[in-house]
């Protein structure tokens, strides 16, 4: 198979990476996905518009970030060193912030004056309503109605943010039942409402917007390890649910060929059970929620439920850039158990004085996975995506602690 | 096969179009529901097919999606539904509406040769734009299965033709921006958008998305070429399980005359 020049240029210009990613909306939407998508093009070319999204992220999220070297969880694993790149700092504590501020500065620039979002565990939601209270606009987050009662938390702290919580009654209740109702509303809604997606996923051209907003993590971190090292990692891991962290971390190495990239998907019970949220591992292509990628489905093309303790990871699809990625090989997916999260979770806690996200735990599976077996010398950047402190009480639930 | 598309729609008066979603209730109840459409004098017959995420439709359909499902539709069923109407009814066109991936998951040539041979007239597929068609398009057209496009109240006149090229059948105007079942929208925008896609295509216009009463069904047929109505009929189904059939041909009827009233 012969490889473009650059790994970089994707998608074409109708939304596609190979046969994946797409519009599939219905008519209804399309007029708006394509102004949504002349939009950002222009704002693309707008050194304006790049400089206001720089000057927020510095002064507003706390960019950038470190890159922190991890030496008491190096010294454990006994193998390569390896980073942390340290998107839990951010305010709102993941790196969904960075893709909100830039979306909502879309929104502003096309003169949307209504936000929308879904939110499973809550953590888009929230940082959803964090830059709409930033802009002064009416926000309404869709959340099933079974997140909404497992994350009490995250719903009060949308509220308090000013956002109506819509809680979505249809379906199993959960993430893609929020998308579901949140492009149900869109539909209804479409000239005064701006869709704020909260992965790297949806139609053309949010996997792309998303992606390039996101994409601040894998820069900073190259600037990063080369101030440091004074060369580039051996690999990089992220989790991989819908995806944003991931390809913001991998999208500035991918033509990097001497930078191994894994993906870490959630395994749940494990691979041979029915309840993980593994698409690439345990799915096949198909079209969901505007895009044609990895899915979690049944033989006639219903979509099955997924299933994670890492809410942020209860997704049946993934990005498309990601299927793309994983059908030229250039990014590994691997899988991470709910158990193995958990185990790493703790580690981390205790060597590093860092309580992580169940999301990034999944990545810290591979690392103590991979890391032994690589020599000393090798480096590798683990996106810390998030922190815990939301996952607090399903890791207590895990461990039998009553709170 | 559009040869009975086309015949509805030269009757000298609209058209009524019907959906119901396949294997609503159950699939057994299915036939005798569609022959209920009939008997009452549907004039297209939409059939559903479920789908897990139906993104498009409001609450009537999204619960009819999952009876279905939970009795245990599948894609295999549905097509032996509608192999079995076609027996039964050589001359009434069936049209299948749904979503993507269920229509896509064992290939576009598959689903098109699987629906021309059950004797399928047309598909509408929501959340295929005409910027994706190469994906069933094709397809459709080389089994003979005419490929129904979506227009919308968000789609102008620099977009309309895109919609209306490979287009078949008839033309499906979605005359509300919103979902299925909800809100109605004004008369006058109704007539406006009609007349405006009339002068475009020489298909016949349909008009759905909203309608549920004989008196909004005569309103429109006033200017559309067919009159579709969906989640009012649904709804009966969901109230009178296996036993809908007698209710949905009393209302069918009941549209079916308000129609011919109007022209």
């Amino acid at each position: 198979m012969t490889l473009p020049n650059t790994l970089k240029s994707q998608p074409d210009e109708t939304g596609h990476f190979g046969q994946f990613g797409g519009r599939y909306v219905a008519e209804t939407l399309m007029p708006l996905i394509l102004d949504l998508e002349r939009e950002y093009r222009s704002a693309k070319a707008d050194p304006a518009f790049d400089a206001e999204f720089r000057d927020l992220l510095r002064q507003y999220v706390g960019r950038p970030n470190p890159l922190y070297f991890a030496r008491r969880l190096t010294e454990e694993l006994g193998g390569a060193k390896i980073y942390l790149k340290r998107e839990e700092l951010n305010h709102t504590g993941a790196h969904k912030i960075n893709n909100c501020i830039g979306q909502i500065l879309l929104a502003r620039r096309m003169g949307k004056g209504r936000i929308i979002a879904e939110t499973g565990a809550g953590q888009h939601g929230v940082a959803t309503a964090t830059v709409a209270a930033l802009f002064g606009l009416p926000c309404t987050i869709f959340m099933g109605a079974v997140d909404v009662a497992r994350q009490r938390p995250n719903v009060f702290r949308m509220k308090l943010l000013g956002a109506d919580v819509v809680a979505v009654e249809s379906g199993a209740q959960t993430l893609k039942d929020a998308m579901n109702e949140a492009l149900r509303h869109w539909v209804a809604n479409v000239r005064d409402t701006f869709y704020i997606i909260g992965t790297a996923a949806g139609p053309h051209p949010y996997p792309e917007l998303v992606r390039d907003f996101q994409s601040v993590i894998g820069r900073e971190a190259r600037e990063q390890i080369l101030a440091t090292e004074g060369r580039l990692p051996d690999m990089l891991i992220a989790p991989v649910g819908g995806g944003s962290n991931a390809i913001g971390l991998f999208h500035p190495f991918l033509d990097d060929e001497g930078v191994e990239i894994v993906g870490v998907e959630a395994a749940g019970d494990g691979l041979s059970t029915n309840r993980h949220a593994a698409s690439i591992a345990g799915g096949s292509p198909g079209i969901l929620h505007g895009n044609r990628t990895y899915l979690l489905q049944d033989a006639d093309g219903q979509i099955t439920e997924a299933h994670s303790i890492s809410a942020g990871l209860d997704y049946p699809g993934i990005g498309p850039e990601h299927s793309w990625l994983h059908s030229i090989g250039r990014v590994r997916y691997e899988p991470a158990t709910d158990a193995e999260a958990l185990a790493s979770f703790q580690r981390l806690c205790r060597l590093e004085g860092i309580i992580p996200a169940l999301e990034s735990a999944h990545a810290l599976v591979a690392a103590e996975r991979l890391a032994p077996a690589m020599a000393k010398d090798k480096i590798i950047i683990v996106n810390l995506s998030g922190r815990g402190d939301k996952d607090i009480f399903t890791v207590a639930d895990a461990l039998g602690v009553k709170l | 096969m559009t040869a009975r598309l086309s015949a509805a729609f030269a009757k000298g008066r609209p058209a009524l179009v019907t959906f119901i979603t396949g294997g609503d209730p159950t699939p057994a109840d299915t036939g005798a529901i569609l022959d209920a459409l009939v008997a009452g004098g549907a004039d297209v017959v939409e059939l559903g097919m479920p789908f897990t995420d139906p993104m498009a439709d409001g609450p009537a359909i999204q619960k009819a999606n999952l009876r279905a499902l939970a009795a245990g539709t599948t894609t295999a069923g549905l097509l032996a539904i509608v192999a079995a109407f076609r027996g039964r009814h050589p001359e009434v066109p069936l049209v299948l509406m749904g979503y993507a991936n269920p229509m896509l998951r064992r290939g576009a040539d598959w689903f098109a040769e699987q629906a021309a041979a059950a004797g399928v007239d047309g598909v509408i597929c929501v959340d295929i734009p005409p910027e994706e068609d190469a994906v069933l398009g094709p397809a459709l057209r080389a089994a003979g299965v005419a490929p129904i496009r979506l227009a919308t109240p968000t789609t102008d006149a620099a977009r309309l033709p895109a919609v209306l090229a490979g287009a078949g059948g008839f033309l499906y105007y979605v005359s509300v921006a919103g979902i299925t079942g909800l809100q109605q929208a004004a008369q006058a925008s109704i007539d406006a958008a009609v007349t405006r896609l009339k002068a475009e295509t020489g298909l016949p216009v349909a008009v759905g998305f909203g309608i549920r009463t004989p008196e909004q069904a005569a309103a429109v047929a006033r200017v559309a070429d067919g009159v579709v109505v969906g989640s009012a009929l649904v709804d009966i189904i969901a109230r009178d399980g296996a036993q809908a059939p007698a209710a949905i041909t009393a209302y069918t009827a009941d549209l079916a005359r308000a129609i011919a009233g109007a022209a």
